[in-house]
């Protein structure tokens, strides 16, 4: 499903201006990482496709739907939400019971409710704690099972709000097989992260938000090898970038493989002349 | 500065125990980092260090954790607060609710400690300069986004001058230039030499970067203590579960195609790799 946001502003009732007159058409099935510094309007951007937050000016379409002209809920059909904090979805008193809420109030039968629990549950590794109380876990448990609950609901738009804090490598290994997973289903998936190594495996389109403007917006390797343009908004290039920059190796790897196939090239070829 | 002695602690109704049998020295001055899977115990230590386990999470301890002289079961949590501060991995979870301001959040901890007026604001100008807070300083806490949450968080902390700084993912919500702020002020103070860091991260490249020394917990074990370089470079950091660096990964596979001599430590910092690649 397609996410559009025409000309959009937005004004907190403190009188901050986080987003002035975006543009940013998104096509169904792509990844799209959102980098930018602490403040530069990502999170209000996606609570505006998901409707949390409604734009002061300029129109947010999910499909063929203007957000201005459905609730939260019906937008909540369409859109998944990840946030960044688990703790601010979080409130069932089992595990089991958290994942069932949207899927079950999305009016699915109860036998569909059990099945995509039971599905969103495995595929974060959470099924032997369906009786856990949220509480009782660890946060990055919470973490998994927030994005548990964000999965069950099966929307075609999903919006995940750092979704690697706090994770160890299988955590984080885990959320990006997920992330595949979703890809392959053709998902629009939209994803906000600091840590532009992990954005560099999953995504593939990045745009780069500083004090509420889009500062650039292409496929991850071209925007993630410019340097100077991701100072601008306080971000460093992933650290197989910099190494190759460092080196002055030609191109952009954005993995450790990535990487040595570009040094092994470069290094032949130095051999060769 | 910090003595564990065969420390171990269980959570109340919990069969295993969280932390088993640590033995270690920590030494003022020193920027210690820990490192482990999820679940390995890195904040249970934590809490063991700020004393919130036992005497906030109850639960058993055996042997002893000291904090200088003392023993750390039998100091109260209003003692160690003036000796310890622990910053929480979720900034929300940390602010008072009983503060307006930032400005009032990060007096809150001073005026608990009992200071003067004149130097709680003194202290309070000092760090809100420091972590980048001073056009924050008349917002309230709960307005702010997840990284500034954080930023007051440390900065609560820092205020009150501990002399053991304890933190638990302190920049995970941080854009990479906030993080390296805040890793310069945690070395800073670390280097004044009086001031003991204990830095839990699961971001290894920071810790390569910034820590004197790192310790690896699993299941509550203490498996590996040494340098920064000689603990990250070392292949069972990916049979623990934490992974490695991406240079150590990139060396690897260069190693392993031939492209690069075999060093004896994998790199771990970016100026580690450039010299291994050059």
């Amino acid at each position: 499903m397609k996410v559009k946001v025409e000309r959009v502003s937005f004004v907190y009732h403190s009188g901050v201006r986080a987003l002035d007159s975006i543009d940013l058409a998104i096509s169904s099935g792509e990844t799209v990482a959102i980098v930018g510094e602490n403040g530069a309007g990502k999170t209000t951007l996606v609570k505006l496709i998901n409707g949390l937050l409604r734009p002061t000016a300029g129109r947010v379409w999910v499909g063929n739907w203007d957000t201005k002209d459905f609730t939260t809920a019906q937008l909540a059909t369409r859109v998944g939400f990840l946030f960044q904090n688990p703790d601010e979805q979080l409130f069932e008193r089992s595990v089991e019971r958290e994942v069932a809420f949207g899927p079950r109030n999305l009016g699915f039968s109860e036998a569909k409710v059990k099945a995509k629990t039971r599905r969103a549950l495995q595929q974060v590794g959470l099924l032997d704690k369906a009786q856990v109380n949220p509480y009782d876990m660890q946060p990055f448990e919470r973490k998994l099972l927030a994005l548990a609950s964000t999965l069950a609901m099966d929307t075609p738009v999903l919006v995940f709000d750092e979704p690697s804090i706090g994770q160890d490598a299988a955590g984080r290994r885990r959320i990006q097989r997920i992330l595949a997973g979703l890809h392959k289903l053709d998902r629009t998936l939209l994803l906000i992260s600091h840590d532009l190594d992990f954005c560099a495996q999953v995504a593939t389109r990045a745009v780069v938000m500083a004090g509420g403007r889009l500062l650039a917006d292409g496929p991850i390797s071209k925007v993630f090898s410019q340097t100077e343009l991701l100072a601008q908004a306080a971000v460093s290039p992933p650290q197989m970038v910099r190494l190759a920059q460092r080196l002055k190796l030609p191109g952009a790897p954005l993995t450790p493989r990535q990487f040595v196939h570009t040094y092994s090239a470069w290094r032949n070829r130095r051999k060769r002349t | 500065m910090i003595s564990l002695q065969d420390f171990s602690y269980r959570y109340p109704g919990q069969q295993h125990f969280a932390l088993q049998q640590l033995n270690l020295e920590i030494k003022a001055g020193q920027f210690c980092g820990f490192i482990g899977a999820n679940g390995a115990g890195k904040s249970t230590l934590c809490y063991a260090l700020s004393g919130f386990a036992p005497h906030f999470f109850r639960g058993e301890v055996r042997g002893r954790a000291w904090l200088g002289k003392k023993n750390i079961s039998d100091l109260s949590l209003a003692d160690l607060a003036g000796e310890v501060g622990l910053v929480f991995q979720n900034a929300f979870n940390q602010i008072s609710g009983a503060r307006f301001t930032v400005r009032g959040e990060i007096a809150f901890g001073l005026e608990n400690l009992g200071l003067a007026r004149r130097r709680i604001v003194t202290r309070v100008d000092e760090v809100l300069a420091l972590m980048d807070l001073a056009d924050l300083a008349d917002r309230s806490p709960y307005e702010l986004s997840g990284g500034q949450q954080q930023r007051v968080a440390i900065a609560s902390i820092l205020a009150m001058q501990p002399k053991v700084l304890v933190l638990d993912e302190p920049v995970s919500q941080l854009d990479p230039h906030g993080t390296q702020a805040v890793f310069k002020i945690i070395e800073m103070i670390s280097q004044r030499g009086d001031t003991t860091v204990v830095l839990v991260e699961h971001k290894l490249e920071w810790l390569a970067a910034y820590a004197d020394r790192v310790i690896v917990l699993d299941h509550g074990r203490l498996v590996m203590d040494g340098t920064a370089r000689a603990v990250l470079a070392s292949a069972d950091l990916v049979k623990l579960g934490i992974g490695r660096t991406l240079y150590s990964e990139a060396a690897d596979l260069a190693r392993n195609k031939k492209l690069v001599s075999a060093p004896s430590h994998l790199p771990v910092t970016l100026n580690q790799a450039q010299a291994l690649f050059q």
